[in-house]
C-alpha cells in the first residue's frame, strides 16, 4: 500500500483527482437526499411565503447579525418545549434563504416569539432592551425608527420564487402596495394582504412611539411583523403528532 | 537524483507581505474579539449605533481571525515551504504573488466594511455577499495557479508532505466556497441563497465545519509538517502515519457538519451520520497530533530550551485536546447541553488560538527572521514572554467558557421542587456576567502577547538583536 503511495505523491493530477474524490463523497451522501427523501420536509398546513414586509424585516434581522445570538430551532426537549414552545419543524424553515436557526443562545431561542409579546413590547425593547429587561446584555437599535427602503421590493419576492419560494405573480405586482397596507391598515381590520397571507400582523408597530412617523413606513414596522409572525403559520392543534415525530 | 547545488532564487518578497500582514491582521482580529467579547459583559459597548453592534462586529472578528490573520499564515507560510520543499521559485513569481497578495488584503478591508454596514449573507463564516464571494474565487484560482504551478516546477522527485495538506486545504475549500454560496442577486449587495430551511442547513455546516477542518487545521497541519521537524532538526516521526492520518483527515471532516445541527429538524440519519464520522474523526486527528510531537524525539530539550518551539509543540498538544473535546461535544447527549451555549465557544478558541494561532506564532516567529536574513529574531526572551502571557490568556478563556456554558445548559434545563423551570432566560443571562468579565481578561491577555509579538517582530526586521547569549544557544536548533 505504503509503496503505491508513491504515485500519488509524485504526481501533482493524481494527487488533485485523489484528493477531490476522497472530499467529496460525505457530501454528496448527507446532501443530496436531503432533496429527494419526502419525509425530510413535513407536511403540515399552514406554512406560507413571508408577506413583503415580513420579507423586508426578515433581511434586517440578517443585517444586523441578530443570528449571532439568537437560535430559531426548538429542540425536542421537554425544557425548550415549555420555554419556548412546540419543537421545530423543517417545514416551518422550508421558505427561509437563508435558514437562520442559529448556534447560540447568548439571548433566548426566537423561533416561536411571534405573539408572545405586545407590538409596544417589542418596539421598547428594540429600541433599549434594558428598558423592559434590566438585565439584558442586547444591543439597542435606535436606527430602526428611520424610514424602510422597499421601492424594489418585488424584485425581492421574484428572486425568491426562482430559489423555490411559491410567491404568485399577483403577489409579486402587489409587493409594495401590500407593504403599505399591511402597515397602514387599521390593526383588527381585514384587508387584502391578509387574504393573500393568512396570520400577517397588519396595523403599525410603532405608532405609540413619539419618534415614530406614523405617515413612512419604518424599518422597525418590517421587523416587529417579521417577528411577530414567527412560530405562528402552524396550528399545532391541527396537526396529526404522529406524522411530524422525530 | 543528482543533488543540485546551485541556489534557487526563491521569490521572498511576497512572503515577507504576508507574513507582516498575517501579523497586522492578527493584532486586528484579536482586538475586534476581545471588544466584542466586553459588549457581552458591558452591554453599553455596543454604542447604540448601528455600526458597532454585536451582531456586525462580531463577522468582522470572525472573519479577521480566520480568514484575515489565518489566511495571510497559510499564503505566507504555503507559499514559503512549497518553494523550499520542491526546490523550485513560485510559480508566476512576485508578479502573480502581488496579484495574490493585495487582491487578498483588499478583499478582507472590502468584506469587513461591508460587515459594518450591514451587508451579510447571515451564514455563519459566509458573510460576505455575492459579489465578494466572486471577487474571493478569482484570487483563490490565482494562489491555486502559484501553488501547483510551483508543485509542477519541483527539482525534487516527491510532494513534501506538509503540500499534500495545503493542496487539500485549497481544493476543498473552492469546493465549499463554491458550494455554499450559490445564490441569486437582487442588487449588487444582496442575494438569495438557492438552498433554504433544512438544505441550506446542512450545506452551511457542511461549509462551516469543514472552513475548520481545512482552512483551520489541514492548512495548519501543513505548517506543523514543516515548521517542527525544521525547528526541532528531526525528520517527521513516521511517514506511514502521515499517508494514514492525512487521508483518513480529510475523508472524514467533510461527514462532521450535521454534529452542528444535532435535536434540529435536520433527518436524524444525517445527525448520526455526523455524529458517527465526528467521534471517528478523533484517531486521524489525534494520528497528525502524534506525528507532531514524536517529532521531537531526542529534541525534546528544545522545549527548555527555545521559547519557539514551545509555541509550536504546545499548539500541538492545544490541537489534540481540542480534537478530543470535538469528537465528545458531538455525541449527541453531550450535544443536548452543551449546543447553544458558551462551551461551543469555548471550544473553537482552545482551537482557534491554541492550536492555529500558536502554531501561527511559532511559523512566524521561525519565518520572519529567515526572510530578512537574521540569525533568529530579536529577543527570545520575549518570544517566551509571549508564550506565558497567551497561555495564561488561553487558560482564563477556555475555563471561563467551560464553566459558563455547562451551567448555562444547566440552568436551561433546570426544575423546581413543583415542576416548573427554575431559571427565567434572563436569570441566565445574568449569571453569565462573570465569566464574561473572565473571558474578556483573557482576551486582553492574548492581545498584550500580540503586541509584544509585533514589537518583536519590529525589531527583528530592523536588525537589533536583543539577548547574544540566549540567541546563540538556540541557534543550534536552525
Amino acid at each position: 500500500m505504503f509503496k503505491h503511495h508513491a504515485k500519488l505523491e509524485t504526481n501533482i493530477f493524481f494527487l488533485a483527482v485523489g484528493i477531490l474524490l476522497t472530499i467529496v463523497v460525505g457530501g454528496l451522501v448527507e446532501v443530496i437526499p436531503l432533496f429527494s427523501i419526502e419525509s425530510t420536509i413535513e407536511k403540515v398546513d399552514g406554512v406560507r411565503p413571508y408577506t413583503p414586509l415580513e420579507l423586508a424585516g426578515r433581511n434586517i434581522y440578517i443585517r444586523e447579525g441578530c443570528y449571532n445570538c439568537h437560535s430559531q430551532m426548538i429542540r425536542p426537549f421537554k425544557d425548550e418545549v415549555e420555554r419556548y414552545g412546540h419543537y421545530s419543524l423543517a417545514a416551518e424553515s422550508k421558505y427561509d434563504h437563508p435558514f437562520q436557526w442559529g448556534s447560540k443562545r447568548t439571548g433566548p431561542d426566537l423561533a416561536r416569539v411571534g405573539g408572545k409579546y405586545t407590538n409596544d413590547w417589542q418596539v421598547r425593547h428594540l429600541i433599549n432592551p434594558r428598558d423592559v429587561v434590566p438585565g439584558s446584555i442586547m444591543p439597542g437599535y435606535k436606527h430602526l425608527t428611520r424610514s424602510l427602503e422597499y421601492s424594489d421590493i418585488a424584485s425581492h419576492l421574484k428572486v425568491n420564487r426562482i430559489v423555490g419560494v411559491p410567491y404568485t405573480d399577483a403577489q409579486i405586482v402587489n409587493a409594495k402596495k401590500d407593504v403599505e397596507e399591511q402597515v397602514f391598515s387599521d390593526a383588527g381590520s381585514s384587508p387584502a394582504v391578509l387574504a393573500s397571507y393568512p396570520k400577517a400582523m397588519i396595523g403599525k408597530a410603532s405608532i405609540n412611539l413619539s419618534t415614530a412617523n406614523p405617515k413612512v413606513v419604518t424599518e422597525m414596522d418590517a421587523l416587529v411583523a417579521y417577528l411577530q409572525v414567527l412560530g405562528t403559520m402552524v396550528d399545532f392543534k391541527t396537526v396529526d403528532d404522529t406524522k411530524i415525530r422525530r | 537524483m543528482s543533488i543540485n547545488t546551485e541556489a534557487t532564487p526563491y521569490c521572498e518578497d511576497v512572503i515577507k507581505k504576508f507574513a507582516i500582514a498575517a501579523v497586522f491582521w492578527g493584532v486586528v482580529g484579536f482586538l475586534a474579539g476581545d471588544f466584542i467579547a466586553l459588549q457581552l459583559a458591558f452591554p453599553v459597548l455596543n454604542l447604540d449605533l448601528e455600526w458597532t453592534s454585536f451582531g456586525r462586529l462580531r463577522p468582522v472578528h470572525t472573519s479577521a481571525v480566520i480568514f484575515a490573520f489565518g489566511g495571510n499564515v497559510l499564503f505566507a507560510t504555503s507559499l514559503y515551504i512549497v518553494q523550499r520543499t520542491s526546490r523550485a521559485s513560485l510559480f508566476g513569481g512576485n508578479g502573480l504573488g502581488g496579484f495574490i497578495f493585495y487582491g487578498f488584503q483588499s478583499f478582507i478591508v472590502l468584506a469587513a466594511l461591508s460587515y459594518v454596514l450591514g451587508f451579510s449573507q447571515g451564514q455563519e463564516y459566509a458573510e460576505p455577499e455575492w459579489i465578494l464571494d466572486l471577487y474571493l474565487t478569482v484570487i483563490w484560482v490565482a494562489y491555486l495557479i502559484a501553488f501547483a504551478g510551483t508543485i509542477m516546477k519541483r527539482k525534487e522527485p516527491h510532494i513534501y508532505v506538509a503540500n499534500w495538506f495545503f493542496f487539500a486545504m485549497i481544493l476543498t475549500i473552492a469546493m465549499l466556497h463554491l458550494g455554499n454560496n450559490i445564490a441569486i442577486p437582487v442588487s449588487l449587495t444582496k442575494s438569495y441563497n438557492v438552498f433554504g430551511g433544512v438544505q441550506n442547513a446542512m450545506t452551511q455546516w457542511w461549509y462551516g465545519h469543514n472552513a475548520v477542518g481545512f482552512f483551520l487545521t489541514a492548512g495548519f497541519l501543513g505548517i506543523m509538517y514543516y515548521f517542527v521537524p525544521k525547528r526541532a532538526n528531526r525528520p517527521v516521526y513516521s511517514y506511514r502515519l502521515s499517508i494514514v492520518h492525512f487521508w483518513a483527515l480529510i475523508f472524514l471532516y467533510i461527514w462532521a457538519g450535521p454534529h452542528h445541527l444535532h435535536y434540529t429538524a435536520l433527518p436524524d440519519w444525517a445527525q448520526t451520520l455526523g455524529m458517527t464520522f465526528s467521534v471517528m474523526l478523533w484517531m486521524p486527528s489525534w494520528g497528525g497530533m502524534i506525528n507532531g510531537l514524536m517529532t521531537l524525539s531526542g529534541a525534546w530539550d528544545k522545549l527548555r530550551t527555545d521559547p519557539v518551539m514551545r509555541f509550536l509543540v504546545s499548539s500541538v498538544a492545544f490541537y489534540g485536546m481540542s480534537t478530543f473535546e470535538g469528537p465528545m461535544m458531538s455525541i449527541k447527549a453531550v450535544n443536548s447541553l452543551s449546543h447553544y451555549t458558551d462551551w461551543g465557544i469555548g471550544h473553537v478558541h482552545s482551537g482557534a488560538l491554541g492550536w492555529v494561532a500558536f502554531v501561527s506564532f511559532g511559523a512566524l516567529y521561525d519565518l520572519i527572521p529567515k526572510l530578512w536574513g537574521r540569525k533568529e529574531v530579536y529577543s527570545l526572551k520575549l518570544v517566551g514572554v509571549h508564550f506565558w502571557v497567551a497561555t495564561i490568556g488561553i487558560v482564563l478563556y477556555i475555563t471561563a467558557m467551560w464553566i459558563s456554558g455547562i451551567m448555562q445548559g444547566l440552568m436551561w434545563r433546570a426544575y423546581d421542587s413543583l415542576g416548573f423551570l427554575q431559571y427565567s432566560f434572563i436569570e441566565t443571562v445574568e449569571a453569565m456576567h462573570p465569566y464574561y468579565v473572565i473571558r474578556a481578561t483573557g482576551g486582553f491577555l492574548f492581545v498584550l502577547g500580540a503586541l509584544v509579538m509585533v514589537y518583536n517582530v519590529y525589531k527583528t526586521i530592523k536588525g537589533d538583536v536583543a539577548d547574544e547569549a540566549y540567541a546563540s544557544a538556540a541557534s543550534g536548533a536552525r
